[in-house]
């Protein structure tokens, strides 16, 4: 009894620290959608792009760890800048379906750019934390848990506390979230909308760099990231569009919700139902609370 | 212009009749390369079709879906168990039942459409593009217990006459195709697509005007998968002319979504455009990748250019014309005959002055 309750601990665990995976990926998508009301489908891109650069500096050009994160990091700003006077500008008035759909085509771009750049073959990404289980919680606690999940959880628990001082104390993140409640407005007394929208696409590409990181040493640099973030999307339902708890929470809930289903309930089906079990959920959830658990009440006006 | 028969009128006539001697008559006697059939006309059909019934569902409803490729392959598979398991069906018959399947699919999945939209949408949908993948993958029973994991598709025979000559099955697709996109046509002229575009273009208005939203939507998408239904079973049969769900996977249903939006949203012949200009491209691509750098450059970074260009052809349009390719070719014959109009006004000014 006590051994299967430790087990359901393990996979629970297991799932809420590969949750925050999710989670950053989420992270992303959110900052730029509470600035610009924008859904940027091409997060998952720029994870992918990010990263796979990231690799690319490290591993052709022999640069060392910090200075190719850097690199990597001021790239993302360079993407961002380039995305807003090339997409976003253009697009001002356009309707919300026409800038998603855009930011599909700006997906396309971002993959095939980095392919052609860095070619297709999986990259290894060596962070120096290892994939396997803590000797110290595996002795005391009995339970399996890898330190990359542990490290994971770290990084996004700071990343969620670095963003929250800089949307609630500083001056920017007054102008962000003034921006985001109202473009016109926040324009019309002076809140420089450029720089704003140059600043939230360039923290949601370094944000990309870090989940990049984190599923890259997990799970390789390859193509399927992409397929991996659009997980990211079920997040955002049940956390909500707007929330950074939200993308938090959410991400905690479908991870530790699709590794308990894959466990106990896969099996009798044959198993890999974590592909869609995320999206059904967010079904349920859009049926029930279509604004997400921490988002606003989405209301049209006629 | 007045309709001549159900909602086409004569100029729909003539150009049906046009691309009916072109496509039964020309197009045979010039082209006899077999490559030309199996690897453009015959997924060119296919995909269009599909494209079709995403132009349904997102052009004319103004629905956000992206699971087509989901709902080809329940139509693809329908179509392999019905052969094989009800045989007295016979191929056209299992094609509109497959049809009728994936649209029973089309209806589950499209009921959260009552309830959101946008992006929120999308989401529901790629649910229904992983589940069908993944159910088809799991359950041995709609591969017949196959292991191998790829099927070969049983052979076409409509009425005792085998079909199996890829210019056959490019008539195959060809008569299917037309009698869908009459059908198409006809409903997105009739009052079901005007009930679509009401909806499309603000639903709360359209329901206070007495356009029922249940039935609207629930209808578009089912129509949708139909169509996507039928094209999967022919891409299945006729192209691939093999099953496994790989072939239909979330990039057939971005592609899918390509060639909708590139070929012009809203628009029937706009399907056929981006159909024909997707397929095309990475065609013309790998044709100049060989014969002007003689294979210089790698095949896997040609197709990574391939796919900057689709996405920055993407936010283009959207920036310039979201319309797509179908307005940019209206506008042309616009421009056209405007032209050929003030050449006219020109000429007879000029002979009015000479008499004079």
């Amino acid at each position: 009894m006590v051994d299967e309750l430790l087990f359901f601990m393990e996979v629970v665990v297991g799932g809420l620290l590969a949750g925050t995976m999710y989670s950053l990926v989420a992270l992303g998508f959110v900052l730029i959608f509470k600035a610009s009301a924008t859904f940027n489908f091409s997060q998952g891109a720029m994870v992918f792009f990010s990263v796979l650069a990231f690799c690319g500096f490290m591993q052709d050009f022999n640069i060392p760890f910090v200075l190719a994160f850097i690199l990597a990091a001021l790239l993302m700003v360079v993407v961002g800048l380039c995305t807003e006077r090339l997409v976003l500008r253009p697009l001002m008035n356009a309707s919300e379906d026409t800038v998603l759909m855009a930011t599909i085509g700006l997906g396309y771009v971002l993959e095939g750019l980095a392919q052609a750049a860095w070619g297709v073959e999986v990259r290894r990404l060596d962070l120096g934390i290892g994939d396997f289980p803590v000797p110290w919680i595996a002795d005391n606690l009995k339970l399996f848990i890898s330190a990359l999940d542990i490290f994971a959880g770290l990084v996004a628990a700071l990343m969620i506390i670095g963003l929250f001082l800089l949307f609630k104390f500083t001056k920017i993140g007054l102008g962000l979230r003034a921006v985001a409640d109202d473009a016109g407005a926040a324009s019309s007394i002076g809140i420089p909308l450029k720089h704003i929208m140059l600043l939230v696409w360039s923290a949601a590409g370094v944000v990309a760099l870090v989940a990049g990181c984190m599923w890259g040493a997990r799970a390789g640099v390859q193509f399927a990231l992409v397929d991996l973030a659009l997980k990211a999307l079920p997040v955002l339902i049940i956390g909500g569009f707007s929330s950074i708890p939200g993308a938090i929470v959410g991400g905690l809930i479908i991870g530790a919700t699709e590794k308990v289903l894959e466990v106990y309930i896969g099996p009798f089906f044959g198993g890999a139902i974590e592909g869609w079990a995320p999206y059904v959920l967010a079904i349920f959830f859009l049926l029930y609370r279509p604004e997400g658990l921490f988002g606003e009440k989405i209301i049209r006006r006629v | 212009m007045k309709p001549v028969f159900m909602t086409y009128t004569k100029k729909d006539l003539i150009n049906l009749a046009v691309c009916m001697v072109l496509s039964v008559l020309v197009i045979p006697t010039f082209i006899t390369t077999e490559y030309w059939y199996t690897s453009i006309l015959i997924p060119w059909l296919c995909l269009a079709l599909a494209t079709i019934g995403q132009q349904v569902v997102m052009g004319y409803t103004g629905q956000l879906a992206l699971g087509a490729a989901g709902f080809m392959a329940a139509g693809a598979f329908a179509m392999f168990n019905l052969i094989l398991r009800v045989p007295d069906l016979g191929f056209v018959g299992s094609l509109i039942v497959s049809g009728l399947i994936a649209a029973a699919f089309g209806i589950l999945f499209g009921l959260p459409s009552l309830k959101v939209r946008g992006i929120y949408l999308m989401v529901a949908t790629l649910a229904s593009q992983f589940f069908i993948i993944w159910m088809i993958d799991k359950f041995g029973w709609f591969k017949n217990y196959d292991s191998s994991g790829i099927i070969t598709a049983q052979d076409i025979v409509i009425l005792g006459k085998p079909f199996t000559t890829p210019l056959a099955m490019y008539f195959v697709c060809l008569a299917v195709t037309t009698v869908l996109t009459l059908l198409a046509m006809n409903m997105a002229r009739g009052s079901t697509g005007r009930n679509w575009m009401a909806v499309r273009d603000m639903d709360i208005a359209a329901e206070s005007m007495g356009v029922s939203l249940l039935k609207t939507k629930v209808q578009a998408f089912a129509i949708s998968a139909f169509y996507c239904g039928v094209a999967g079973a022919l891409f299945a049969f006729c192209y691939l002319k093999s099953l496994e769900p790989v072939a239909f996977d979330i990039k057939l249903s971005f592609k899918i979504l390509f060639m909708c939006i590139l070929g012009g949203l809203g628009t029937i012949n706009g399907a056929f455009i981006g159909a024909a200009f997707i397929l095309l491209f990475p065609v013309l691509l790998n044709a100049v990748g060989n014969n002007v750098f003689h294979g210089a450059i790698d095949a896997t970074i040609i197709s990574s250019i391939e796919q900057v260009i689709f996405g920055g052809l993407m936010i283009i349009f959207m920036i310039y014309e979201p319309l797509g390719m179908a307005k940019l070719w209206e506008n042309l014959k616009q421009k056209l005959s405007l032209k050929l109009q003030s050449s006219n006004v020109k000429n007879l000014k000029s002979s009015l002055s000479k008499k004079s």
